[in-house]
């Protein structure tokens, strides 16, 4: 076991952890931040993805030492005391989310869209969600809801 | 924007306009439908889904997600071989190891059990002989997975070899050892089961035909793959209470097996089932982990939890069985169907699972949409050493669908008669029986066909778009459940459980397993609908067979109908109590008084009201606590004599046509699917937002089959007989963000005379069509047809290079 500090959500953690844990495992096991979700532990279905620095991040297959000392935002960090973030409100709304194993994940990476384009094409949402596999919604409504969540940004 | 804070959502201008009571087709029946048409409140409207926030914002709590002070971790060690006989076990070596708790073999279990009662073929872990590479020995129980890990590789399993059988065909047709043995002495015990029907009088349709067409067509494997893994959780309690918390779609189903299986007092059994990630069929009964976290609990007096690897998932499978079929379409000149054959060879893999069902589905469910007049069929299920096959979306009529389609193509083709107009002659119209006797009811599939001609812009796009373009059309049906339970039982197929809090919120409590599908918001819709209780108002407590009335599970697209109707059932039994007692206190008859919009408004004088809280108190000083039940039971007896009957009797079937657009790079054999118009009669959408996304989601999972997935194995020259090929996500390729085509849905509501307001499937059916519709195109692209899934590059580069000219024709 050794001592890992992170920056999550906005809260300073320390939490002991094994040499070998990744990002995801000390979210889950380690925080209690369940919310990131195991769907294949090697990167392949996105529904890990977290937030670094501003860049979506496959948790499950990073270290967790490489986010030491870096901003990390997960699903349960999107919402503030206000009120949900208007991604997670639209794809609410839209019927984005059905079974919703993939979708703290997605959210994330939307998230991380939003932040580097605020007004993306739905060419550029599909290439940015390429890393996320959706089995259940044939994703024409997680586009909608991207969209939405875009158009209310922007307005302001 | 902000208008849109909670509750009803406004229309959305596109596909379908949501004015509750917009119908396709205008039959009204007499069920539960037609008394409430005229005026629906909710039904109808886009709503949010009640757990919607709960699943974005991180706070719904799947299985994996449950952590029990004291838990330890669980670990099944998997077969290498894919048929052998296990000589001998011996865990010491694992159990001696420091942080490991126990240890379990199949002696510790040795009982049978199989999802259907007539083919128990399984152990919750293999005794005396493993059946495929992957099949689950010996499982331990450590105070971590790390340590879990390590204690499997410390079990020694001596194993004596068999021969493999990888081919359905060679199973058959060996004479042992047969990977199971045969129940009867002489039978073959490499098959399952066995169906030959014939309905009319086929071989003289066929004499009577202008047109006979024959095919062979052959449908890959492929699985379910949810994104969440299976994962399930132990807990046996000193006082003899055994609780198991799955990720499964039966949780009825499983309460049954694990009091059978692990010889406990039902009543002392209870499982729950937290919101499922993702199942698709896929977790439809009984698994291994499930009995394991059990035992080991038992044994060790500790919480127990097992994760599957996504390795493990496709080794569970249960997915689609790989078909090869043999299809005779006759018709007359003017494109009329005579008589239809199939010969039909399954490859099951292991285990029987839903198998004796599968086979009969494969031909039963092919006598809708339209009309013939004699049909035969002759299915077989073989067992092979590959993991079991069973219930994927749209569960053994998937394959058949895509090879009559196309059948029906080539007959169009031959008879240069529009291929929609083909399906449109044929069509078998409403309140009629098929030609093996399935009573069908309402029938919107000519508004389905309609639908997408309209949509695609078919007309012109037909043999009019440039090579390498084209577009392609398909029809189906589905059931709306089954009459007859999975195990035989006069009981309701549903129940639920309604109960009346004084500040006004009603608790529902719902036996159903909530898997994506939106079961639990969609009972929330109707007692909101009926009793007129806002919607924030309505909690739901679902899946804990401790407290909750049973329903049968989240398969066969039974939930919305069969619950649907308990919990108008079960609200209209509170309803008339409310009424009953405001209408006391008004002084006035209750049908008089109204429940909507949070209010009882007496009829035709809305100054006349109360808030229903009042209401509800009223009725409680009357009645007493409020609460009800409400249940549903299929029709019986509206099936045909024959042995077989009533498999494919459904209380309503769904209907569906896809146009789809494709384009193929002739240099490469590359087929890009551009957009996929899906028509679906789900009777009535509830909410059509969840009627999209299935419809939406459902197609993209037939795309998915036609163009990318394969659950193979290799063979001994591959390196080792029934490997996996590829079990994971990065190899078996499932569509990405960039792989899906555009997908549009076009709900059709035909309002079925029995469904809840009308309503009947809409999460199966809708995959039927995309597969043949997607073959269809290509043809109309290149000319080549595509009888063998999945149409990949280079079956399709060689189809067009057998062609000569490149399919140009």
């Amino acid at each position: 076991m050794e001592v890992v500090r992170l920056r999550v959500n906005g809260d300073e953690r320390a939490c002991g952890v094994p040499a070998h844990y990744t990002l995801l495992e000390t979210l889950r096991y380690g925080l209690g931040l369940t919310g990131s979700k195991q769907g294949c532990d090697k990167g392949d279905c996105g529904a890990c993805t977290v937030i670094v620095d501003g860049r979506a991040v496959l948790s499950c297959i990073t270290p967790v030492w490489e986010a030491e000392g870096r901003e990390v935002r997960t699903v349960e960090g999107l919402a503030t005391a206000t009120g949900l973030h208007p991604v997670q409100d639209e794809f609410d709304l839209n019927g984005a989310a059905q079974c919703g194993f993939c979708t703290p994940g997605i959210l994330c990476s939307s998230v991380a869209l939003l932040g580097r384009n605020p007004s993306p094409t739905r060419g550029e949402i599909r290439a940015a969600l390429a890393g996320n596999l959706c089995r259940c919604t044939g994703y024409e409504k997680i586009y909608d809801a991207v969209e939405a969540a875009a158009a209310r940004l922007n307005d302001r | 924007m902000s208008a849109r804070g909670t509750g009803t959502i406004p229309p959305p201008a596109r596909v379908r306009d949501g004015s509750p009571g917009k119908q396709a087709a205008s039959r009204n029946g007499s069920g539960q439908g037609s008394e409430t048409a005229p005026e629906l409140a909710m039904i109808g409207r886009p709503m949010r889904k009640i757990d919607g926030r709960a699943k974005g914002t991180g706070r719904a709590r799947y299985t994996d997600d449950i952590r029990l002070p004291g838990m330890l971790h669980g670990k099944i060690l998997r077969s290498p071989h894919p048929h052998a006989r296990i000589v001998a076990i011996d865990t010491s070596r694992a159990e001696a190891l420091d942080g490991v708790h126990g240890a379990v073999t199949g002696r510790d279990m040795p009982t049978t059990y199989g999802i259907i009662p007539w083919t128990p073929d399984e152990y919750p872990l293999c005794v005396d002989k493993v059946r495929y590479v992957g099949d689950g020995v010996a499982a331990v129980a450590a105070v971590d997975e790390d340590t879990a890990n390590a204690a499997v590789d410390l079990i020694d399993v001596e194993y004596e070899e068999l021969p493999a059988y990888l081919d359905p065909h060679e199973a058959i047709a060996a004479d042992g050892p047969y990977i199971h043995e045969p129940r009867r002495k002489g039978r073959n015990g490499n098959i399952t089961k066995t169906v030959e029907l014939a309905f009319g009088d086929v071989e003289r349709g066929f004499e009577g035909s202008d047109l006979v067409v024959e095919g062979d067509y052959f449908f890959e494997g492929t699985t379910h793959t949810p994104i969440e893994p299976h994962c399930a959780i132990g807990l046996a309690e000193p006082d003899g209470r055994l609780t198991v918390w799955s990720a499964t779609q039966v949780p009825h189903y499983l309460h049954r097996e694990l009091a059978r299986v692990l010889e406990l007092d039902p009543a002392r059994v209870r499982v729950v089932q937290p919101p499922v990630g993702g199942a698709f069929g896929g977790k439809s009964e009984p698994f291994d982990l499930e009995f394991c976290v059990a035992r080991l609990s038992m044994i060790t007096g500790r919480p127990v939890k097992i994760l599957y690897t996504r390795e493990e998932v496709f080794y569970s499978h249960r997915g689609r069985h790989p078909f090869h079929m043999r299809y005779r379409t006759g018709a007359t000149r003017d494109g009329m169907l005579t008589a239809v054959d199939s010969r039909i060879v399954m490859d099951g893999g292991a285990y029987a699972s839903f198998g004796l069902v599968t086979t009969y589905y494969s031909g039963q469910l092919l006598t809708a949409p339209y009309r013939m007049p004699a049909y035969r069929f002759h299915s077989t299920r073989a067992y092979t050493n590959k993991p079991a096959c069973g219930p994927k979306r749209g569960h053994g009529s998937v394959q058949p669908r895509f090879a009559f389609e196309v059948q029906l193509d080539r007959i169009a083709e031959a008879l240069e008669i529009d291929p929609i107009e083909l399906r449109r002659r044929n069509f078998i119209g409403s309140d009629t029986r098929t030609v093996n006797d399935l009573r069908v009811t309402s029938n919107g599939f000519l508004e389905c066909l309609d639908a997408v001609e309209r949509a695609s812009e078919w007309g012109r796009k037909y043999r009019r778009l440039p090579y390498g373009r084209g577009v392609g059309v398909a029809g189906s049906t589905y059931i709306t459940g089954t009459n007859y339970p999975v195990y035989p039982n006069d009981m309701p197929q549903s129940g639920i459980q309604l109960q009346v809090d004084r500040s006004g919120r009603v608790a529902i409590f719902s036996g159903a397993s909530e898997i994506g599908q939106g079961v639990d918001s969609m009972v929330t819709y109707i007692v909101a609908e009926e009793l007129g209780v806002p919607l924030e108002h309505i909690r739901v407590l679902a899946g804990d067979t401790d407290f909750t009335p049973v329903d049968l599970g989240a398969y066969s697209s039974r939930v919305t109908f069969m619950l649907g109707n308990a919990c108008i059932d079960a609200a209209r039994r509170i309803k008339a109590m409310v009424q009953e007692a405001v209408a006391e206190a008004w002084g006035t008859k209750p049908r008089e008084v109204l429940l909507a919009g949070g209010l009882a408004v007496m009829a035709g004088d809305t100054g006349t009201s109360m808030p229903l809280r009042e209401a509800f108190n009223l009725a409680e000083a009357k009645f007493g606590t409020l609460g009800a039940t409400g249940s549903y039971n299929t029709p019986k007896d509206v099936h045909g004599s024959y042995r077989g009957a009533t498999i494919g009797a459904s209380p309503a079937y769904s209907f569906t046509a896809h146009v789809a657009e494709v384009e193929v790079d002739p240099e490469t054999g590359f087929v890009t699917v551009e957009k996929i118009w899906i028509a679906h009669d789900c009777g009535r959408a509830l909410n059509p937002v969840l009627v999209e996304g299935q419809m939406e989601g459902s197609a993209y999972m037939g795309f998915a089959e036609a163009l990318m997935e394969e659950q193979i194995f290799k063979t001994a020259d591959q390196g080792r007989a029934g490997l996996h090929n590829a079990p994971s996500l990065l190899d078996y390729r499932i569509p990405t963000s960039l792989d899906t085509p555009a997908l549009e849905s076009l709900i059709i509501e035909s309002i079925d005379p029995e469904g809840p307001y009308g309503a009947k499937e809409a999460g199966e059916g809708p995959l039927h069509p995309s597969i043949p519709a997607i073959a269809n195109a290509i043809h109309d692209a290149v000319g080549v047809r595509m009888n063998s899934l999945p149409f990949s590059p280079p079956r399709v580069w060689r189809a067009l290079q057998a062609t000569g000219d490149g399919g140009r024709g």
